[in-house]
């Protein structure tokens, strides 16, 4: 095995700490590509942090404004990285070099629950695995185009792109959205044949007469060239539909495709934040309490799984719920707590004392950790008597404190409120209704509108820049205080009219 | 593995942010709201419009879920804070309102060239000396401390070779006393300017809140523009209504008086303190006088240029008179102080009606590089 290569980075003592601890994890059932560690110190854990966990990544401004602020955060005490995952094969996992023993024991057995959720996870499965590679390749390209094309122009064409990289559709790589044509099928145009009745032939002029097929014919026509109005369904994958009709030079459109790779590539690790983080907790707490702590460690330990774990009023923490949503899931299974029998059930005594001892609890979790993503995680396994044990709310702002409050303990309100904050990852649901508006070859887009606005400032600065792309006046649709409007940018000026 | 090539592009940003900052350099200037984030060599700046633009939520409608204890319409958080915690550090960074520090010698940079500022040429540099031990050669004798290894080796080879005593097969260089070297120094002395900032203001009923606040904000830009051009700066404040007081910085801008005004009590006030503690042959001088405009009368206004003309003017760099509208000042002083110094480049006068004045008025005290 090359198992010196992929401990090269680490002291002998972590090196050894890693194989065990792998070993373990293989024991229980956990399954990954070999993992490649390697020890920074914390500005160059920052410097990977910053670049998305990429060191080779494409030269761009951004990564040195996330650099700062990690450093701030670092240099101020708020906040410390104590372990970076890269979804690739191998995985690499970078360790901050400061770390004592036992944190370095407890995230590498954390890193080990991640490795196999990326591994298994259903919803990472089309993802690159050689994106460290594919990354680096990214790199070059981009560099190359700067010293070419100049470095300001490929950077503000960059900021273009990545101010819309959240305009993607996430289950497109799952769903074959258009027919491919068929390699013999000629492009011209066919008249269209409206359906007749069915009727004897010397009916047919009775049944089906003449001058309503033609009305039918005339009406089919014109619905065919309404579709010209393309796309023929609004395409949610916008940056799909600029690489294909944008007026865009070989180096845009390059650059422009790489981009959208690389949000595809992190869109499952939005989706499934909560399961992810929650199944690698899972995993380092097993392991390092039936398996890797020492006693003098376990102080220490139980200090840090805690400070992990610890909550704060205005934020839902996803290694919190997510274990301790993996753990009721093993319990409900191991008990027999599911299905028509306990829903049905409404004594209470006997629903505390349930339990038929299936013992089906680990295959489950091993299950859901498989095919499900945060959406369907909550939406399925969310139960009232969880939502009260971790004591969650909803809240809301106040406008006349300037305060966000506490609005509801209510079950149904914190599910829809999670579910909603979840769908899409967290992102306005925004489609390219039609790249030929009024015919005059500008982009109209749709937002679809679920209740809440759009951040109007940024929406405006967005559409600067989708009409530096798409070169033609761009619009968006959307609902502002519940009213309908569009928003447009024509290269000048920004206009708004009421709909 | 290599790394530092975030070098490169945290540079990028920085030179973003410095081209943001001076964009909208003046509305910071106007709005004032870089004084309370002053930190000890720093300002930290809030630039919310750096952030890449994203079709995204509105964070205040949105609300969310939480975990704890709490009643329901129990607070949980101001309004902005709501966003990433430790959960949320993982592949994207929290969305707050960027904070960048901006060292206050670059704030000084990004002003001096944004209101094409010349460099200030500094008097009475020969007074003042500071010593700087600089190493400028080798000698034969010194302490071991400061052995040059490698001219003591060199020395001892060229010596044993000369001998005929160094053997290829074995090579031993041992040096004897002879051979060492040592490191020695020069102490230069280097011409050293130091300014002296002194701030005066008119404190009566007259000056109301916002006419502080100009003189505050203004203040602020010059002593962060001269502390960029001098190393070694003091600033000393006076107040003043019918008599004057030196007090501290916090006192100058918070004080309140009432009662009426004789602009010559500060001026002499000013003429001892220079005459006391800042010798002008040592000192460069900047005098900073701000008021409403009003005063007692004639005879002391005449007192006030009569100080100005015998006393102030030959000591001093150049002697600034800033005078800030308000509602109750006739602002006559400035009208006087202009007809017996139209011409005269010792004196800089400026009236600022507004904070959108504070700008030029800047510009005004600090363009003539003196």
């Amino acid at each position: 095995m090359a198992a010196y290569g992929l401990r090269g980075g680490l002291t002998p003592e972590l090196a050894e700490w890693a194989e065990r601890i792998e070993a373990w994890a293989r024991e229980y059932g956990l399954d990954f590509w070999s993992i490649c560690f390697e020890l920074l110190d914390y500005d160059q854990i920052n410097e990977v942090a910053a670049y998305g966990g990429f060191p080779t990544r494409y030269p761009h401004w951004k990564w040195g404004m996330d650099f700062e602020q990690l450093n701030k955060g670092y240099v101020y005490g708020l906040q410390k990285i104590y372990e970076l995952v890269i979804n690739n094969d191998p995985c690499y996992a970078y360790l901050m070099k400061s770390n004592s023993i036992m944190d370095q024991k407890l995230v590498m057995a954390h890193v080990c629950g991640h490795a196999d959720f990326f591994k298994n996870n259903l919803w990472f499965s089309k993802t690159n695995r050689k994106m460290m590679d594919q990354m680096a390749n990214h790199g070059t390209r981009i560099r190359r185009y700067a010293e070419r094309i100049g470095h300001e122009e490929v950077e503000s064409f960059i900021d273009c792109c990545l101010s819309i990289d959240n305009l993607i559709d996430i289950h497109s790589p799952f769903v074959r959205r258009r027919r491919v044509p068929d390699e013999d099928e000629d492009d011209l145009p066919k008249r269209p044949v409206p359906k007749k009745l069915r009727s004897k032939d010397y009916m047919d002029r009775f049944v089906n007469p003449p001058e309503f097929l033609e009305e039918q014919t005339r009406r089919l026509q014109e619905a065919i060239e309404k579709r010209k109005n393309f796309p023929e369904h609004p395409e949610r994958d916008v940056m799909l539909f600029l690489l294909e009709h944008a007026p865009l030079d070989r180096w845009q459109r390059d650059i422009l495709g790489m981009i959208r790779e690389e949000a595809y590539y992190f869109a499952p690790q939005a989706q499934t934040k909560i399961m992810n983080e929650g199944w690698a907790s899972y995993w380092h707490s097993k392991l390092m309490t039936e398996k890797i702590l020492t006693d003098a460690e376990v102080i220490d330990y139980a200090d840090h799984h805690a400070g992990t774990m610890g909550t704060r009023p205005g934020v839902l923490n996803p290694y919190k719920i997510g274990i301790e949503l993996f753990r009721d899931i093993e319990e409900r299974w191991d008990k027999g707590k599911f299905g028509k029998e306990w829903e049905e059930c409404d004594d209470a005594e006997a629903r505390r004392a349930w339990d038929k001892k299936l013992g089906l609890g680990r295959e489950k979790i091993f299950e859901v950790r498989r095919i499900y993503n945060d959406v369907m995680f909550i939406d399925e396994f969310l139960t009232e008597d969880f939502a009260r044990e971790q004591k969650m709310f909803t809240f809301e702002y106040s406008k006349q404190s300037d305060e966000y409050v506490i609005a509801s303990r209510e079950f149904r309100e914190i599910k829809s409120k999670l579910l909603d904050q979840l769908t899409n990852w967290g992102n306005p649901f925004i489609a390219v209704q039609n790249g030929n508006h009024e015919n005059r070859g500008e982009l109209y887009l749709v937002h679809e509108h679920m209740g809440t606005d759009l951040d109007l400032d940024h929406a405006r600065d967005v559409l600067k820049n989708l009409q530096r792309i798409w070169s033609r006046p761009v619009h968006l649709e959307t609902v502002v205080e519940k009213r309908r409007k569009l928003l447009s940018y024509n290269g000048r000026k920004h206009g708004e009219k009421n709909l | 593995m290599a790394t530092n090539k975030i070098g490169r592009d945290h540079s990028r940003f920085k030179q973003i942010v410095r081209g943001k900052i001076k964009k909208e350099l003046r509305k910071y200037i106007t709005k004032g709201e870089l004084i309370g984030r002053k930190g000890k060599n720093t300002v930290s700046i809030p630039l919310p419009q750096i952030q890449l633009p994203r079709f995204r939520f509105g964070s205040q409608q949105r609300g969310g879920v939480g975990q704890g204890d709490g009643e329901i319409g129990q607070p949980i958080g101001k309004g902005d804070q709501q966003g990433s915690g430790p959960g949320e550090a993982g592949d994207r960074p929290g969305e707050h309102v960027l904070e960048v520090d901006v060292e206050l010698e670059e704030l000084a940079k990004i002003l001096g060239e944004e209101l094409e500022l010349p460099r200030i040429e500094p008097r009475g540099k020969k007074a003042i000396a500071s010593e700087k031990d600089v190493y400028t050669g080798i000698h034969r004798v010194g302490p071991e401390s400061l052995r040059h290894f490698k001219r003591t080796f060199k020395a001892a080879l060229l010596r044993q070779l000369s001998l005929g005593e160094y053997d290829p097969e074995h090579p031993l260089v041992l040096p004897i006393r002879e051979d060492k070297r040592y490191r020695s120094w020069k102490t230069h002395r280097e011409p050293e300017a130091n300014a002296v900032i002194i701030y005066m203001m008119d404190v009566s009923g007259s000056m109301g809140f916002e006419q502080k606040e100009i003189v505050r904000i203004e203040s602020f830009w010059i002593d962060t523009w001269l502390r960029s051009q001098y190393k070694n700066i003091e600033s000393r404040y006076i107040v003043h209504d019918a008599t004057a007081k030196e007090v501290d910085q916090h006192t100058f801008f918070h004080i309140r008086e009432s009662g009426g005004t004789k602009i010559s009590s500060a001026y002499e006030l000013c003429n001892r303190l220079i005459n006391e503690e800042f010798p002008p042959d040592e000192w460069n001088i900047y005098p900073f006088h701000f008021s409403d405009g009003d005063n007692w009368g004639g005879d002391d206004t005449r007192r006030c240029i009569r100080l100005l003309e015998e006393e102030i003017l030959p000591r001093v760099n150049v002697f600034c008179y800033g005078q800030v509208k308000s509602a109750y000042g006739s602002g006559q002083f400035i009208k006087d102080l202009r007809a017996s110094y139209d011409d005269d480049e010792r004196i800089i006068l400026s009236s600022i009606g507004s904070r959108d004045e504070i700008y030029d008025s800047i510009k005004d005290f600090l363009g003539k590089g003196r």
